[in-house]
């Protein structure tokens, strides 16, 4: 993704004729109408942080989808389509959809049920007042510079897809998040969430149709990436038996136990980002509900993503490079793939639209990481350390400033990034940093009964450590890759996958190892946290067709028969 | 979401699909009557014409079904 912000290129993509422009104006104006709609039923900390926890099930799970389905993430992975074939959809698919499935069926009763507002609320109520503050405060300075990142990427890319100023694109972008979120907090965010998704949807669905027809059906399609790149681009499982055997350089070892297992999970299910979103539900069946409807719509989101990714290699005239190339021969990047494609099938309107789609992505981007920051901010850090005693109406008034002071630091944060580009891959990587150990460290907590607090901690921060020093390793010697990736031959997404595996073994090892040496809490005090210390409300009076354990059965055989399909 | 007394979200996404939908249909049907010189690619599909009608209906129903 990080390729996707260093675009450079002088020259802009589309042209916006006059009703494209009014299109871009009607969502920024609907945007700012929500906002101060909303307002209004903004006024407890629980409306303000957690929406009143009313929303229903398909609202939740929308919203939990669409905080991860940003501008960035489409032109990224559609760019990577491109580059690597279909096995970009393995982010999507295996990289995704257990980790969801079992955030909904196994962890979110704990998080419902322990009436947390945030997953280091959790860590606190679990392991005590140190993992917590460990936990908040590393999420709170990620999130608030992946914020200014975001906002940063969505001015360049404005800049290169239409010729905006950068200037214009942060400001514009950045008062209207901060109007939004700061008058209707969280349910504000989420009502804009499923905006984007229908937007996104809505923008995006015409270039997969209109490119197949274009190549004439799948299977013509398949014959000419053949033909213009290689038969591996279209294998997603054929070609992972050896780390050179496919364009990613990664084994199917990475996939499985590093994407699959560790990566994934530990982003769906402790990324206080997508959590916080799921906490709204109104009750404990549509919270356990919201994620298996996320990865419903999580299967398909391929079918716009990676689709015009495979399409670009047929169809396009010209052939797509990498940024560094693209830069210095004045042609095009593989991130340019869908506005590409965009410009290529759109005309006046829809035009309008995808670009539409593309700022909705990058504002709610946005929107998703200030509304979490400030909630964790607000309880986590200020509540927990320096006003204890606050009461709802201090706790609304510091979300409100916080979100504005998110959003203050997230513009420091995205003109140091023009100066110092190098910053974001230090801080996407800071960010994998914490993700993989801290899913091991929720884990434990919620099923086993043993765990202490000084093992939670002890294996946080060992966890922690030891991926960024697994990361320095080979920053300083190269050669350290085949012992951190198993090959020589890893590229920078295989050595992701191996860290976060071998961050998270020790983690859990840690935490047991300094738990069984180390007094357990009194069985009372883990009432509604741990697995056999939790009543989990029965379902077993509801129809088949309303349990949630059904959809996920639904879903699991789907997401199997799409994996055989394309192998 | 429609708790009593305040809009849903569904009628503003309804909003946004009408609001969208008419406007990409107006700009098809005007290229119906006057083609640009510079086509896109498969402009004899008339795209937008179809698509922003697709959207324009969805987000009456929406606003319909989702009115305050």
């Amino acid at each position: 993704m990080n390729r996707l912000l260093s675009l450079a290129v002088p020259t802009h993509l589309v042209h916006l004729a006059p009703v494209d422009a009014v299109i871009v104006v009607f969502y920024f104006a609907l945007v700012l109408v929500i906002g101060f709609y909303l307002k209004r039923r903004a006024n407890t900390s629980e409306d303000y942080f957690l929406a009143g926890r009313e929303m229903t099930a398909w609202i939740a799970g929308l919203s939990f989808l669409s905080a991860n389905l940003g501008a960035l993430e489409l032109m990224g992975w559609a760019g990577a389509a491109y580059q690597y074939g279909i096995l970009a959809a393995h982010w999507y698919w295996i990289g995704a959809i257990p980790a969801m499935l079992f955030l909904g069926l196994v962890m979110m009763p704990f998080y419902y049920i322990s009436k947390t507002h945030s997953v280091p609320g959790y860590l606190k109520l679990r392991y005590g007042e140190s993992s917590r503050v460990l936990s908040a405060i590393s999420f709170a300075f990620m999130t608030v510079l992946m914020s200014g990142i975001n906002m940063y990427s969505m001015a360049l890319v404005m800049k290169v897809v239409l010729g905006w100023d950068i200037n214009f694109s942060i400001l514009i972008s950045s008062i209207t998040v901060a109007i939004y979120v700061g008058l209707g907090g969280l349910r504000s965010a989420i009502f804009n969430e499923v905006l984007q998704f229908v937007l996104i949807w809505a923008g995006a669905l015409l270039i997969p149709i209109l490119g197949l027809i274009e190549a004439g059906g799948w299977s013509n399609l398949r014959l000419q990436i053949e033909r213009n790149a290689s038969t591996e681009y279209t294998h997603l499982w054929g070609t992972l038996g050896s780390f050179n055997s496919n364009p990613m350089g990664i084994h199917w070892t990475g996939i499985v136990f590093g994407l699959g297992a560790i990566i994934s999970f530990g982003y769906w299910t402790t990324d206080f980002l997508v959590v916080q979103r799921v906490l709204s539900a109104k009750d404990l069946r549509a919270a356990k509900m919201a994620p298996v409807i996320g990865a419903a719509f999580k299967m398909f989101v391929p079918f716009i993503v990676i689709l015009p990714g495979l399409i670009g290699i047929a169809v396009l005239p010209m052939k797509l490079v990498g940024e560094g190339v693209a830069v210095a021969s004045g042609g095009h990047s593989y991130n340019e793939v869908l506005p590409l494609l965009l410009a290529r099938y759109c005309g006046p309107g829809l035009l309008g639209l995808g670009v539409t789609a593309l700022m909705a992505g990058f504002m709610s981007g946005m929107a998703g990481n200030v509304s979490a920051f400030s909630t964790v901010w607000t309880y986590d850090i200020y509540k927990a350390l320096f006003h204890k005693n606050a009461n709802d109406q201090q706790l609304v008034r510091m979300g409100r400033w916080s979100t504005i002071g998110g959003v203050a630091i997230s513009i420091g944060t995205a003109y140091l990034v023009i100066h110092f580009l190098s910053i974001m891959d230090y801080v996407q990587a800071l960010f994998s940093f914490f993700i993989a150990p801290l899913f091991g460290t929720v884990l434990l907590g919620m099923l086993w009964k043993r765990a202490t607090a000084a093992g939670g901690f002890w294996g946080l921060l060992a966890g922690t450590v030891s991926s960024i020093a697994m990361w320095a390793w080979v920053k300083v010697d190269p050669s350290a890759l085949r012992y951190v990736a198993l090959s020589p031959y890893a590229r920078d997404m295989a050595e992701n996958m191996y860290r976060a595996l071998w961050s998270w073994i020790l983690c859990v090892i840690v935490t047991v190892v300094v738990s069984l040496l180390t007094a357990p809490k009194p069985a009372s005090e883990l009432k509604g946290l741990v697995y056999g210390e939790t009543e989990i409300p029965s379902e077993g009076e509801l129809p088949f067709y309303h349990r949630p354990v059904f959809w996920a059965g639904a879903v699991a055989v789907v997401f199997i028969l799409l994996n055989i399909l394309f192998w | 979401m429609h708790s009593e007394g305040s809009i849903s979200i569904w009628f503003f996404i309804g909003i946004s699909l009408l609001g969208n939908g008419l406007l990409i249909l107006g700009a098809g049907l005007y290229q119906l009557v006057h083609p640009p010189a510079e086509p896109v690619v498969l402009f004899s599909l008339h795209a937008n014409v179809w698509w922003g009608a697709v959207l324009a209906v969805a987000g009456a129903a929406y606003c319909y079904h989702f009115r305050p």
